[in-house]
């Protein structure tokens, strides 16, 4: 089994067991609020950080290209309120057009 | 009204809520699914994913970390931290919606963002309503997600050379589009820009993956400073 697999069903099972578990638990267990924060947050430092794994590394390097201007084209986009696809295939076709021109 | 709408005795503007969600949501599948085969899963695997994840971050997540070379189990990690958000909405959802059995593990699959939002958001007008729109919207999301990502994975198959297409900017622009409406204070910013700076800077040095896991350790720490520890 490879790193793919163990990835898609240990992600899945955790996924459903988070899930499940939170229909099961008392809710006064988890209704301080610095659990609260804290899982407000936790999205928040991942999604950036993932943002910028995505757009500036390739394989442990830090890296500069056509994806800087994809990401930029998003931000515009998210700046002016655009739908999420909006979002997505802008960037897409910006940073496709850079690409394909360099 | 349609069909099921009559049937289930739902009220025209549940069901248009809880449609129009799961038709809007259900179609990033597409990117979804584009983005777990520019990263090197098969389609079957992206499906599976869709299918039994079922939670739009996390999967983003898990493809994402393999994709930057990262391990099975940083890709776990870091999907699974983002799945703990789940688990509260269930804990919201529970003595609502007080199914047991078959249903609550039904119920449990499709506790996410949308449906758990959806459901609150039909609360003012009545507890029937409420329990409707979370499963109109679980079920929704759920069918065109897996329609989507079937879509998605299949054309990026198609693609070749990702990059052409415009693929690898497409997958952090999906990131930010999750992480942009949840920047709601100055200190929710300055936490973002702070765990971008540092994964970024990390990433030489760390083991691919756990730049991304280390910035949960910021948040962790941020919110439980303070009260109000997010707006400094």
């Amino acid at each position: 089994m490879n790193k793919y697999w163990i990835a898609v069903l240990g992600t899945s099972a955790i996924a459903f067991l988070l899930k499940y578990s939170g229909h099961s638990v008392p809710a006064k267990w988890l209704s301080h609020p610095k659990i609260q924060r804290v899982n407000a947050l936790i999205p928040i430092a991942l999604l950036s950080a993932l943002v910028a794994v995505q757009s500036f590394t390739e394989k442990s390097k830090l890296m500069i290209d056509h994806r800087l201007l994809g990401l930029s084209v998003a931000i515009i986009a998210l700046f002016l309120k655009a739908p999420f696809p909006v979002v997505v295939l802008s960037a897409a076709l910006s940073s496709a057009l850079l690409y394909n021109l360099t | 009204m349609s069909k099921v709408s009559r049937r289930l005795n739902v009220s025209s503007t549940t069901f248009r809520d809880s449609f129009s969600v799961s038709f809007t949501v259900g179609a990033y599948g597409i990117a979804f699914g584009a983005a777990a085969v520019a990263n090197g899963f098969t389609v079957l695997q992206s499906c599976l994913l869709s299918l039994l994840t079922f939670s739009g971050a996390s999967q983003f997540a898990v493809v994402g970390v393999l994709g930057a070379g990262g391990t099975a189990l940083s890709g776990i990690a870091t999907a699974s931290l983002l799945g703990i958000r789940n688990g509260l909405y269930g804990v919201i959802m529970a003595p609502r919606l007080k199914v047991k059995g078959l249903k609550r593990i039904v119920a449990a699959q499709v506790t996410i963002d949308e449906s758990t939002g959806v459901a609150l958001g039909q609360e003012v007008r009545s507890e029937d309503a409420m329990r409707q729109g979370f499963w109109l919207t679980g079920f929704g999301v759920f069918l065109f997600w897996n329609l989507f990502t079937l879509a998605g994975a299949l054309g990026a198959q198609a693609m070749g050379d990702i990059r052409a297409w415009g693929l690898d900017s497409a997958v952090p622009a999906a990131f930010l589009g999750l992480l942009w409406p949840r920047l709601k204070s100055n200190g929710d910013r300055a936490l973002a820009i702070g765990c971008a700076a540092f994964a970024i800077a990390m990433t030489p040095i760390l083991p691919a993956g756990m730049p991304i896991i280390a910035t949960a350790f910021i948040a962790i720490a941020v919110g439980l400073q303070k009260p109000g520890g997010s707006n400094e």
